[in-house]
């Protein structure tokens, strides 16, 4: 057929390895999908659908002290909360070359805030102090992370010049710092409206914020009153530009710990016997250790565990997480020219990006609540969350950067333009942002868990529920686990792939 | 086409050019005609792709356009990237599919464009992975899919060396009716274009039948003052 052309017939690109790797994420999304619950078990979702609808359009406020008191509440413990991630994350962000600092940051951080305010309940009751750790440790260990890589990657040119006094605390205050510190600055006020977000959420286990009424008033059908309660969230995260200003920061800061300081009725009895006996399995528990009967009783109980509880729910926390994360690509590239300036112009490009930016305001854990109420529980509203969530966030990105594009005059139109010119172009970013967000993705996955859909957080939700803690705790070690080899895989992928390794506001 | 003699293809009167919000060239008045070969020539930054751009802008369905950066999408094949010349005249799907794998009949007549700029051997690799000459090659290929009357090119064959420079000369002016070149070489612009305009100051300096010109006639263009 092809007599006349010596050359080989067969595609060699660039892209090809890009795609290579697309292909068996959607095959293995796929193959996932004939493994998922997808059913949709309420008798008239559009029924419900309509309710909220009626509800969204006519929002009422039952009692303005209660609203006001909950968003304020929202807003101190995020407040709070990134305040002492900041110091600490910046603090083990100084060892962050030390491969135990590493390890440890990865560690708080794989562990999603949720599951930090379901311990510290059992230790610290339903206080100001548990809201404030539930979010300050894993953001510790995500702005660790963040400032620790911005720090390596500033730290080559300037200080190579100074003399002698390498990596003293002068040389790192004079160059190092202060070319990490708007990143820093950027990427911290970003992590601040995801603590908000986090915030918000924590009201679902029962601490007093706006989620905790959003879940009760949802929970109960009255769709006006959560309306209100969503409008608020909304409104407070929509206005953060204009009333968070860095110099108002010390005054808010005050305020926030002011109104309401950090404390907690802590017995330390309650607290040696939560650390030593009730998270230590059931076996172990004032048994000698080493005894073939205790060992044999531990391998029972944890063979047991691991069969019914922790292998479904790894299995179920990996496959809606494959899941979702393909759907979130997918959603990804199908939004992000609603942000960019080479498909809208002006209003169209506003009108489209202030869709996404609303989007991706939804705390993905409440999308996930309501489209339970929709759909019943199946795992169908848990990937609808998911991939409205983090597509809108990356569909953002995406649109974003293709302001930096520079087409020829003559390039296509409408979807020829998208498939030949912008698509293989942007291609390479957009997997590095979907890699970035695999392991987010994964530990919402976990948490949704607590909604009834059995993923890990199923089964953590179910044993604290039943004061299990031993089990709790091995469960919530193992989602730790799964987190960080997936981050570790999803960084492999992306070195392989020659992705930008730097993370940007994800 | 059906064009009349007396009707300019190209037509500026007392025209104003800008590049970047700054006045290029000012004052220009400028007819070209269907049938002739145009070579602008001038010292970098005497405004020719700020004018090759405008001239493009006139007729931007009748022109095949062969800019000075290709702006080729580096991570796709050179068939695909020559094939994109050739988008309007196919459906959307087929495209698409063309796109995942490349279909028989878009492989038969990129191949043949790939004949005579001679890129067979590297037609299926990325673009990335070719050297700036066969990049530009595959600009022109791009350009020559298209099938158009009018031909406007800005330094089209700066990249390649003389030899294969004159034969891409060749095949431009002959699949083409109408060229409009930028060319630093003038030996090849009087070799190759019917007509000269030299360009100096923001101004046309020269505009002649390119065989009443000598090569010293042109070299004060890159003179400076």
């Amino acid at each position: 057929m092809m007599g006349f052309n010596s050359g080989s017939n067969r595609l060699d690109t660039s892209a090809q390895a890009l795609r290579r790797t697309s292909f068996w994420f959607a095959v293995i999304a796929l193959l996932c999908l004939f493994c998922a619950d997808l059913d949709i078990s309420t008798s008239d979702p559009w029924h419900e659908l309509g309710l909220m609808t009626a509800g969204a359009l006519s929002p009422s406020v039952w009692s303005w002290p209660t609203l006001l008191t909950s968003l304020a509440n929202t807003f101190a413990f995020a407040l709070q909360g990134v305040a002492l991630a900041a110091v600490v994350g910046f603090c083990l962000a100084l060892g962050y070359k030390f491969t135990i600092v590493r390890a440890f940051c990865a560690f708080i951080r794989s562990i999603h805030e949720l599951f930090w305010a379901l311990l510290f309940i059992q230790i610290a009751g339903l206080s100001s102090l548990t809201g404030l750790l539930a979010i300050a440790i894993p953001y510790a260990g995500t702005l660790a992370k963040i400032y620790g890589e911005l720090f390596e990657e500033v730290d080559l040119a300037p200080g190579d010049n100074s003399p002698a006094a390498r990596h003293s605390l002068i040389d790192f205050l004079y160059t190092v710092l202060p070319m990490a510190w708007r990143p820093m600055v950027t990427y911290t006020s970003y992590r601040f409206e995801c603590a908000i977000r986090s915030s918000a959420i924590l009201g679902f286990v029962g601490l007093p914020t706006l989620g905790f009424h959003l879940e009760t008033a949802l929970g109960e059908g009255h769709y006006s009153e959560a309306a209100a309660y969503f409008y608020a969230l909304l409104l407070l995260i929509g206005t953060l530009r204009f009333w968070l200003q860095k110099w108002l920061l010390p005054v808010y800061l005050i305020g926030v710990f002011y109104y309401l300081p950090p404390e907690a009725q802590i017995s330390w009895d309650l607290i040696v016997r939560f650390v030593t006996d009730d998270i230590v399995p059931a076996p172990l528990r004032g048994a000698e250790l080493f005894t073939t009967a205790t060992l044999g009783e531990f391998a029972n109980w944890f063979t047991l565990l691991w069969q019914q509880q922790m292998w479904p729910g790894l299995i179920n926390t990996v496959v809606l997480g494959q899941i979702s994360l393909v759907f979130t690509g997918l959603l990804a590239l199908l939004l992000f020219p609603l942000n960019s300036a080479l498909f809208f112009k002006r209003w169209g490009r506003s009108a489209g990006d202030g869709l996404l930016i609303l989007l991706r305001t939804v705390p993905e854990y409440l999308l996930a609540f309501v489209g339970l109420l929709v759909l019943g529980p199946s795992m169908l509203p848990a990937i609808l969350a998911l991939g409205i969530h983090n597509g809108a966030i990356i569909g953002h990105l995406v649109g974003r950067h293709t302001e930096e594009l520079r087409l020829r005059a003559d390039s296509g139109r409408g979807l020829n333009l998208y498939f030949y010119e912008v698509l293989p172009r942007i291609y390479r970013q957009f997997l590095a942002f979907l890699f970035y967000r695999w392991e987010v993705i994964l530990r919402e996955t976990a948490i949704l868990g607590i909604l009834g859909i059995a993923t890990l957080g199923f089964y953590i939700d179910s044993a604290f529920e039943e004061f299990r803690f031993d089990r709790a705790f091995i469960l919530i070690l193992a989602s730790a686990l799964l987190n960080i080899s997936v981050d570790q895989f999803a960084r492999r992928i992306r070195l392989r792939l020659h992705l930008k390794t730097t993370p940007e506001s994800l | 086409m059906t064009a009349l003699t007396d009707q300019p293809l190209f037509e500026l009167k007392d025209s104003r050019l800008e590049y970047q919000q700054k006045t290029v060239l000012d004052n220009l008045s400028l007819a070209i005609y269907s049938g002739e070969r145009v070579a602008l020539v001038g010292g970098s930054g005497a405004g020719k792709s700020t004018l090759l751009k405008a001239l493009r802008e006139q007729r931007p369905d009748q022109v095949a356009w062969c800019p000075q950066q290709p702006g080729l999408v580096p991570m796709l094949s050179a068939f695909h990237n020559i094939y994109m010349g050739a988008l309007d005249r196919h459906s959307f799907l087929y495209n698409l599919g063309n796109l995942i794998k490349p279909l028989p009949a878009a492989r038969h007549q990129v191949s043949e464009i790939a004949q005579t700029i001679g890129l067979q051997e590297h037609l299926y690799n990325s673009v990335d992975k070719l050297s700036g000459g066969q990049q530009q090659r595959t600009s022109i290929g791009r350009a020559l899919i298209q099938q158009r009357d009018i031909f406007i090119g800005d330094e089209p064959v700066a990249n390649v060396d003389d030899y294969q420079a004159e034969s891409l000369l060749k095949l431009i002016c002959n699949s083409h009716p109408t060229v409009v070149l930028a060319l630093h070489d003038v030996e090849q612009a009087l070799q190759f274009c019917t007509r000269v305009i030299g360009l100096k100051d923001g101004a046309i300096v020269l505009d002649a039948p390119s065989d009443q010109l000598q090569v010293s006639d042109l070299a004060s263009l890159y003179q400076a003052n």
